[in-house]
């Protein structure tokens, strides 16, 4: 299973989801799809219209900029990152 | 029993809650909440004790957040605040409104939306998207925001919404079709006068119980209008400035309201001294009122959604600046006093009075 790191942003808004989640799927929109089904709600969070990950969201698969297609394999370490803010 | 008043104050950097009795004197402070989201607007429904916040995040979007325990915890949806995928994307929730069992939510880019379980689905009510209108929206300097949302008193399926540089709309089937309502607001940024949309309408309020008397504060006047938004009759003459953003109506006095004019350039109070005016006849006159209130070096501004009355016998008025401060009144203006500071900038005041 794709291991899943979830920022603390996303945890503090979605009761019960950890910061590290263990994920069975395919590709990126597979994992986010079976993460919304124990977490309802997560998928608006980091989708938007198209659908697209969200503009201000990167996910990263094994170090490497994702789309929602791309794979994800059984050993992947997935990071589910927000971009950087001040002011 | 005891009566608690609530001032409910939206943020750049999340909800606050100022809290007195009915003496408002003392003040005290909770939050911020809702993780310090911006929050737009924050509003209580006294049906069904809830507390609703609409905001938007740059990573997450849009959400309108609640409180079943007057904010001492909030949670927060999105679900159905969606145009779906050929979007385009919902940004953020300008406005949440609670009318005849539903929950309405405002949002940019402008749009309306509705729930009828208090806010933990919407859907959008599509019929103001479908005016065939829409291709010439275009947004101001704020975004092309939905800011304004008002229910008739009694009859569910009149309302009137506004959004920012186009106007005013009105259905009277429940959303299913709307008719713009700017006949007589000027637009002095555009090719044409008084075009049928593209009015800069800042803020559309009713005057409580009073459905076909309205007010609005328009990027050009301040307006009011006798027949329900048919027609509007243009009440700047008076004041300082034909700009500005927030509006309030005195909640006992439907021909009481108050404006806080801004300058044209900077869009801060005329010369650094802050005045609130207020017009006892409907806007055919207008008094400044600025006692308490710093009258030299500040430079500061009020938005839209950032001044509210309360509904006790003598009215609270209260606004809050882009520099983090909230001033109310106990006695309907007429003397004022800074009740908070060193807030993020204030996006949004509303009131609630509780009665334990």
């Amino acid at each position: 299973m794709a291991r899943v790191h979830v920022p603390q942003s996303l945890t503090a808004i979605l009761p019960g989801l950890p910061s590290h989640v263990w994920v069975e799927a395919a590709s990126v929109e597979a994992l986010i799809d079976e993460m919304e089904r124990h977490w309802p709600g997560l998928r608006f969070r980091v989708c938007d219209a198209g659908p697209v990950i969200r503009q201000h969201i990167k996910v990263f698969v094994d170090g490497e900029r994702a789309t929602l297609a791309t794979s994800v394999g059984p050993d992947s370490d997935v990071h589910i990152m927000t971009a950087v803010s001040g002011g | 029993m005891a009566t608690r008043v609530l001032v409910l104050v939206g943020t750049k950097k999340g909800g606050f809650i100022l809290e007195s009795d009915e003496r408002r004197s003392q003040w005290t402070m909770r939050g911020p909440f809702c993780q310090a989201w911006p929050m737009y607007h924050m509003v209580y429904d006294g049906d069904s004790g809830l507390l609703f916040a609409g905001g938007g995040n740059e990573w997450f979007g849009p959400a309108v957040w609640r409180s079943t325990d007057l904010g001492e915890t909030w949670s927060q949806s999105g679900e159905g605040l969606s145009y779906g995928d050929e979007g385009p994307g919902v940004q953020k929730v300008w406005h949440v409104r609670p009318a005849h069992g539903a929950l309405f939510a405002g949002v940019a880019p402008a749009g309306l939306f509705r729930s009828d379980d208090n806010g933990l689905t919407w859907n959008h009510v599509a019929g103001l998207r479908d005016h065939p209108t829409r291709p010439t929206w275009e947004p101001g300097a704020g975004g092309l925001c939905l800011h304004s949302i008002v229910p008739h008193p009694s009859d569910a399926d009149r309302m009137w919404v506004a959004i920012s540089a186009v106007g005013t709309f009105f259905t009277a089937d429940g959303g299913a079709t709307w008719t713009p309502q700017n006949r007589g607001v000027r637009v002095v940024f555009g090719p044409e006068l008084y075009p049928e949309t593209g009015q800069c309408v800042h803020k559309l309020l009713m005057a409580p119980g009073k459905p076909d008397l309205l007010y609005q504060q328009n990027h050009c006047g301040v307006y009011r209008s006798a027949d329900g938004g048919a027609s509007w009759q243009e009440v700047t003459p008076g004041l300082p400035s034909e700009f500005g953003f927030p509006l309030a109506i005195h909640p006992h006095d439907p021909r009481t309201i108050y404006v806080i004019p801004l300058n044209g350039e900077g869009r801060f109070v005329p010369g650094g001294a802050v005045s609130v005016w207020r017009s006892k006849d409907g806007g055919d006159s207008w008094d400044e009122l600025t006692e308490g209130l710093p009258r030299h070096d500040a430079y500061l501004g009020v938005l839209r959604e950032a001044m509210a009355v309360d509904t006790l016998d003598r009215a609270g008025i209260y606004f809050g600046t882009g520099t983090g401060q909230i001033f109310g009144s106990a006695d309907d203006g007429n003397t004022w006093r800074q009740i908070a500071d060193y807030l993020p900038p204030i996006y949004s005041v509303e009131t609630a009075i509780i009665e334990d």
